[in-house]
Parts: C-alpha cells; sequence; structure tokens
C-alpha cells in the first residue's frame, strides 16, 4: 500500500507541473507535439528513475555539506547517457528536442526529488517515487502536447483530421502559456472540488 | 554590423524567456515587486556574462583539444555551480551594498536553466569570444526586458478582481501569453 503512494503521488496529488510548478521551460518549450512531449517525458522519467535510485544507493556516504554537488554530477551523468542514446538510436527527436535535453540537469523537479525524497528514503521507495513522479510529469506534457498540436495543427500524434490545418498560434511560443495557463485552472476548479 | 544583429535578435525577435522558454522559473517567482524583478536581472547578467566567458574559454581550450566534448553537459553545470558560489564570496567581501541587491538571488541562478542554456547556445552557434560576450549580455538584457515588463504587469494585476482559480499563476501564465504574442511582432526583424 505505501508502494503504491510512493508511486502514486506523483501522478496526481504533487503532479510537478500542474500542482507544483516545477520544471516549467521544457514542459512550455518542447509541447509543440503530443509525439515530443512523450518524448522529453520520457527521457526526463529516465533520470529521475535512475538518480533517485543511485543517491538513496549511495546517501550515507555523501557528506552533508557538498549534498547538493554531488547530485548535480550524479543527474548530469544520466543526462549525459540520455543525451547520448537519443542522439544514437532517436536522432530526429533529438534534433527537435534540441538544447532542452543537456537542460533536464537544471530541471528543478529532478534535484527536488532527489533532495526531498532519495536522500531521505531506501531504495525501492525512491525507485518508485522517481517513477511516479516521471510519468506524472510524462502525463502532463503530453496532455499540453496533444492539446497544442490538436488547436494548432488539426492533428494528434501525427495523424491528421483536419486536413485545413489549424490556429497557428497555439504551436508558436504564445499558444503554450495560454494552453498551460487554462490547464491550470481547471485543475485548480477541480482540487476545489474534490476537497 | 554581425554584433548588431546578434543583439537584436537576442534581446526582441527570439526573446529568452517569451520566445526560447529558458528562465521561467524565476519569470514566474520574483514576479511579484518591480525592484525584486532589478535585482533579480541584475545578478542574472553578472551570472551568465561570466559563466558564458568561463565556458566558452573551457570548451575552446581544454574540452575540444582533449576531446571530451561530450562531458559537456557535466562540466559546464560544475562550472556555472562553483562560479555562482565564489561570485557570491567576492561579492560579500568586495561590495556590501552590490551583495545586499543580489545576494539572495544568487544561489537561485544555479538552477536557472537560461544561464546552462545560453552557455551551451554560444557554443552550439559557434560564436567567437567578442560575440559570445554579446550573446550573453544581450540575453540577459531580454530576460531583464520581459520580466520587469511582466512583473509591471502583475503589480496592477493585483487590483482586478477575479474568479479564485485563475487568481496567482494560472493568470500570469495567460499574461505571459499575450506578452509572449506582443513580440511575435518582432519576428521577422534582422
Amino acid at each position: 500500500m505505501t508502494h503504491w503512494n510512493n508511486f502514486s503521488r506523483g501522478l496526481f496529488k504533487e503532479n510537478a507541473v500542474f500542482v507544483l510548478f516545477l520544471g516549467l521551460c521544457p514542459t512550455l518549450a518542447v509541447t509543440t507535439s503530443a509525439f515530443n512531449g512523450l518524448g522529453m517525458g520520457l527521457a526526463t522519467s529516465f533520470v529521475l528513475l535512475f538518480s533517485n535510485i543511485v543517491v538513496s544507493a549511495v546517501k550515507a556516504k555523501i557528506p552533508d555539506k557538498v549534498r547538493i554537488p554531488c547530485y548535480i554530477v550524479i543527474i548530469a551523468t544520466f543526462v549525459t547517457i540520455v543525451n547520448l542514446l537519443m542522439e544514437a538510436y532517436t536522432p530526429d527527436l533529438h534534433e527537435q528536442l534540441g538544447l532542452f535535453i543537456p537542460l533536464i540537469v537544471v530541471n528543478c523537479v529532478v534535484l527536488g526529488r532527489t533532495e526531498a525524497f532519495a536522500s531521505k528514503n531506501s531504495l525501492i521507495p525512491s525507485a518508485l517515487d522517481g517513477l511516479g513522479t516521471g510519468l506524472g510529469f510524462t502525463m502532463s506534457l503530453i496532455l499540453l502536447g496533444a492539446i497544442r498540436e490538436c488547436l494548432g495543427a488539426g492533428s494528434i500524434f501525427g495523424f491528421e483530421f483536419i486536413k485545413t490545418g489549424g490556429l497557428i498560434i497555439f504551436i508558436l511560443p504564445p499558444g503554450a502559456f495560454l494552453v498551460l495557463g487554462y490547464l491550470i485552472v481547471f485543475v485548480n476548479k477541480f482540487n476545489n472540488k474534490s476537497t | 554590423m554581425e554584433i548588431l544583429i546578434i543583439i537584436i535578435s537576442a534581446v526582441f525577435v527570439n526573446n529568452i524567456v517569451l520566445s526560447q522558454f529558458l528562465g521561467i522559473c524565476p519569470f514566474i517567482g520574483v514576479s511579484n515587486k518591480v525592484e525584486t524583478a532589478i535585482g533579480m536581472t541584475g545578478a542574472v547578467t553578472f551570472v551568465m556574462v561570466i559563466s558564458t566567458t568561463v565556458t566558452y574559454l573551457l570548451q575552446k581550450y581544454v574540452l575540444i583539444p582533449l576531446d571530451l566534448a561530450f562531458l559537456q553537459t557535466i562540466i559546464f553545470i560544475l562550472v556555472i555551480a562553483t562560479l555562482v558560489q565564489m561570485v557570491e564570496i567576492v561579492l560579500k567581501k568586495v561590495s556590501q551594498a552590490l551583495y545586499q541587491a543580489l545576494g539572495i538571488f544568487l544561489p537561485l541562478i544555479t538552477t536557472n536553466c537560461a544561464v546552462l542554456g545560453i552557455a551551451i547556445l554560444a557554443v552550439q552557434k559557434e560564436y567567437n569570444l567578442i560575440e559570445s560576450v554579446a550573446y550573453a549580455t544581450s540575453n540577459a538584457i531580454g530576460f531583464g526586458l520581459a520580466l520587469i515588463i511582466f512583473t509591471g504587469i502583475r503589480e496592477q494585476l493585483d487590483f482586478v478582481g477575479m474568479p479564485a482559480q485563475i487568481k496567482g499563476v494560472p493568470v500570469a501564465f495567460i499574461v505571459a501569453g499575450i506578452l509572449a504574442m506582443a513580440f511575435l511582432g518582432f519576428a521577422g526583424i534582422g
């Protein structure tokens, strides 16, 4: 039961994007299509999962005063791995996401979870927490990407359903801010009702 | 001339916040009072210019000759984190007034993706040293411009009545969206 709690916390109740407002830069920048959102979400989930595992495994050895730089090095290592893997196996996606793959290092979600959870808990809960937070982040990105792609290009995951295209503004930067703003309004409304 | 194009394109056309989505966290986080926004801009400018210069030199004279370019991400973030710490220590000793003004913002900047982003972009665009410095400076100005305009609007928004669900962060995003639309008007210049 507690395992389920560790996993599901990041999915809804403490969703990184819609509730905690963390990791907003990649959220806004890469969600021009649902597929890009999926790719970015999975890359971040990979980094979250493995840096949580490693941090919780070595936490006893790290001196308290230099823990943040140590965590950053661990995170940066996995980001480099993801970056090289994506460059080799999914070059198109790597091209699309571009700068935002190395920038996973400074994604506050990742450092936040290692510092707030993995540094205090044992290996399995940390892995579940990393996975849950990562999937929650991925879901948010897919949702945002899907809405922007539907409205902006008239397609979803690349399948066109409106031949004439869409309102281009939703693909352009302003659309990212507007869609996320209105989504947070809906999330707030939903949360207020349930409590 | 090259440099003029870099500056105009970085400040207006490809504004770092409103069209490249770097540094959104401070943009939403510290945009409550104009004075804080100015302080944050100062700190970002300071760190961004120094770190872009240092990472440029590192990339050119250490990483590439040693064939270690794949370590870029790790090295850059370490350099920036160390640099921020050093700037903080030096400022505390040298200028108490400047430290008072920028001090609280400096630790926040380590995890500001704008600083790392610009350092990586300057290397990717293959600028030389002067162009890199101009690029970093003008991006910092662009950041300041967007942040200060946005803060001014948000200060006024406090007096506007609106439903509870929209108050705070959501309305900030909607305002940012409209501001980004205004900046789209610059597209095509340069």
